[in-house]
């Protein structure tokens, strides 16, 4: 019998071949192709690359918000670069928020973020969307609303914490300024890493789990040897996303203002004094720099730390 | 000894789902046992109750002395085999077969040399440094059999052993898995809703229904006397051919042929019941012949080697369309095939032929003379 399947160049004959105009899946060339990208691209140069080339040139200067300085800036070179490093109150800064981003990033939101979800992973139902919900409120509340509660919960007179405690006094906000706020912020961010978690999680075979189960192993071995080798690449997005958003977080402000005698000043905080309240834009505009470059090398290792997961997996 | 015993064994999930209802079973030390049936009728759920990955609702389970019924997986000492394999994509060969050993704190060298000696009896050698990712499907399954056999269980669990191998690669699996569980004796109980697998792998194969068990029996009990109609038309590549029969004179009347009662069967005149036999055990003929069941040829299937038959009955004595929609099915050799609207006659071979009273067989077990059955029918032809 003759064969009725057709011969294997047949069918590639018959398809459009893909040449000269439009080299891509759309067909819209090169020309129609960059017409489409120009409106972002122009947004994203006037409002993300002109700014930060601006604070750049700034960081250089020693202009003020008002003054002499604020008419006629001066080029002042490395000077601001210099002042900032050997300055106390801006090392101290640094070292909170270090302290800031390890302690309600990575280990408070991440880790809780995980605790919650890892618990809740085989739950459906009430129970689940009720501690999702919750978790969820905190996350989607403004900022504003969110530090005046938790100035309520902390106040020293009638705060809800010292009620509920039977502690009255007691002044969280002036003896533990750091603690307050790394509770605050792992309270506010941890949906996030609960949601990322969450989905990751699904991604582990539940024969895999029950393989370790089989063999004897007990929770830590199961986390150890099936779940974190399977979600690390979700670990090491989260914890650069959360990192990154805690390093330049902004909303500590509203609760402790980086006080008392700058015991939570962390850097962004650092900066909107010196640059706003103290008028000095120039060394603002330095230090918001240095900031960029330590996101970037935190960036940086993360990312190459996912590279070198690829490589092995 | 590591025969397996349950009694009562009842599984109901929180949504009310009764997955195992009070099933009572033995598996013999050493035993190739097989839990066969259709999706959602349990054996799954039976197979990781077993293992200790579902708890127990109600009944116990025991492997060789020990009541395992409350014990966490990791102390019940059974391995299972996942449909997946479940093989850790991060540890290479030798780790993953090496990984019981590693939770119960066997050091590294023996390790190693326990994972070594379980890759070569499984022809896994020379893969040992490779990733999961880089193996076949093939390699995967023996790895996933080296993990569970490193460690020595009492017990080995398969869940679909053959399910994720294509058709070539199964029957080669097959016949692997068959010689592996001959040469290590240890008892081994695998799920599988595919017949033909459960009767040539298994010793013993448990049919199971709707959290129940149908029937358990050998792979030739099961074939030849299924207990029930379920299992009648569940076993078997062809499923058997179930035909209303009435009782009239002290004989049977299927679709307007009488046929004789089986000897040992107590009927009563007027009974309906279910006559049953097997596509295997009818012969066809294109002449008239007694005790054959008339019908006109619909669909010839060809099957390689025979051909599947099946044909519309019409009874003689009857006006056409009396018995609308019972057909029959029928193995014709090669060479012997009618065409489609042809009439022929198909005949039970003696002593193959089922009565079912409500579902249930009531033919009594009477060794049916095999060679003899199979010389008449051929000299017939």
């Amino acid at each position: 019998m003759a064969p009725v399947t057709s011969p294997p160049d047949q069918a590639v004959k018959g398809r459009r071949r893909a040449t000269g105009a439009a080299p891509d899946a759309a067909g819209l060339g090169r020309a129609r192709a960059t017409g489409f990208l120009v409106p972002g691209m122009v947004l994203i140069l006037l409002f993300l690359v002109v700014p930060a080339a601006w604070t750049i040139y700034l960081g250089v200067t020693n202009y003020r918000l008002t003054g002499l300085a604020a008419a006629n800036p001066e080029v002042v070179g490395l000077d601001n670069y210099t002042r900032a490093l050997t300055d106390e109150r801006f090392r101290s800064s640094l070292v909170l928020t270090l302290q800031f981003v390890l302690g309600s990033a990575v280990i408070g939101q991440a880790g809780l973020g995980f605790a919650i979800a890892y618990a809740l992973r085989d739950r459906r139902g009430p129970l689940r969307r009720l501690v999702e919900g919750f978790v969820l409120l905190s996350w989607i509340l403004p900022s504003s609303v969110v530090a005046f509660l938790w100035i309520a919960l902390l106040d020293r007179d009638g705060g809800t914490l010292n009620a509920l405690l039977g502690i009255p006094g007691t002044a969280w906000l002036l003896d533990h300024p750091m603690l307050s706020i790394i509770v605050f912020n792992t309270w506010r961010g941890t949906a996030f890493s609960m949601m990322l978690y969450a989905a990751a999680l699904e991604n582990v075979p539940r024969s895999h789990l029950e393989t370790a189960r089989l063999a004897g192993a007990g929770t830590w071995q199961q986390l150890r040897d099936v779940v974190f080798p399977r979600i690390r690449g979700h670990v090491l997005t989260n914890l650069l996303l959360i990192s990154l958003w805690t390093f330049n977080d902004f909303a500590p402000f509203l609760i402790t203002a980086g006080g008392p005698e700058q015991r939570s000043e962390i850097l962004p905080v650092y900066v909107y004094k010196v640059a706003l309240s103290g008028g000095e834009l120039g060394f603002g505009a330095a230090i918001s720099f240095v900031m960029l470059l330590i996101n970037l090398v935190i960036a940086l290792v993360y990312l190459r730390m996912l590279g070198r997961r690829k490589e092995t997996a | 000894m590591s025969a397996i015993t349950m009694r009562e064994l009842t599984k109901v999930y929180p949504n009310g789902v009764r997955a195992l209802d009070a099933l009572d079973l033995e598996i013999a030390d050493g035993e190739f046992f097989a839990l066969l049936g259709p999706s959602g009728c349990g054996k799954t759920t039976l197979l990781r109750t077993i293992a200790g990955l579902e708890t127990a609702s109600g009944g116990r389970v025991h492997i060789g002395e020990r009541d395992v019924t409350a014990l966490p997986p990791g102390r019940r000492d059974v391995a299972m085999v996942f449909q997946d394999y479940a093989l850790f994509p991060h540890m290479t060969v030798q780790d993953n077969i090496a990984y019981p050993l590693r939770i119960k704190k066997v050091d590294r060298r023996a390790r190693a040399d326990k994972a070594a000696e379980t890759a070569d009896e499984l022809g896994l050698g020379a893969l040992l440094q490779r990733r999961p990712g880089q193996l076949s499907g093939g390699q995967q399954q023996r790895v996933a059999l080296a993990r569970a056999m490193a460690c020595h269980p009492q017990v080995f669990l398969l869940d679909e052993p053959l399910s994720n191998l294509d058709a070539r690669l199964r029957l080669e699996a097959r016949t692997f898995l068959k010689r592996l569980q001959r040469e290590l004796g240890v008892t081994t109980v695998f799920v599988t809703h595919d017949q033909a697998e459960a009767l040539a792998l298994a010793d013993r194969i448990a049919v199971m229904e709707g959290g129940r068990i149908r029937q358990v029996g050998t792979p030739t009990e099961v074939f030849r006397r299924p207990a029930n109609t379920f299992v009648a038309g569940f076993i078997g590549s062809t499923p058997m051919n179930l035909v209303d029969a009435e009782v009239r004179d002290g004989e049977l009347v299927v679709a307007g042929t009488r046929l004789p009662v089986p000897e040992g069967v107590q009927v009563t005149d007027g009974e309906k019941l279910t006559y049953g036999v097997r596509p295997e055990y009818l012969d066809h003929t294109a002449e008239p012949a007694s005790g054959g069941l008339r019908g006109r040829v619909v669909v010839v299937e060809n099957l390689g080697s025979f051909s599947l038959v099946s044909l519309d009955l019409q009874p003689a004595d009857a006006p056409a369309g009396d018995t609308p929609g019972t057909s029959v099915q029928v193995v014709v050799p090669e060479g012997r095939e009618p065409a489609p609207g042809d009439t022929g006659w198909v005949v039970p071979r003696p002593g193959r032929s089922l009565l079912y009273r409500d579902g249930e067989l009531v033919t009594p077990t009477a060794t049916p003379a095999v060679p003899a059955a199979r010389t008449a029918a051929g000299a017939e032809q």
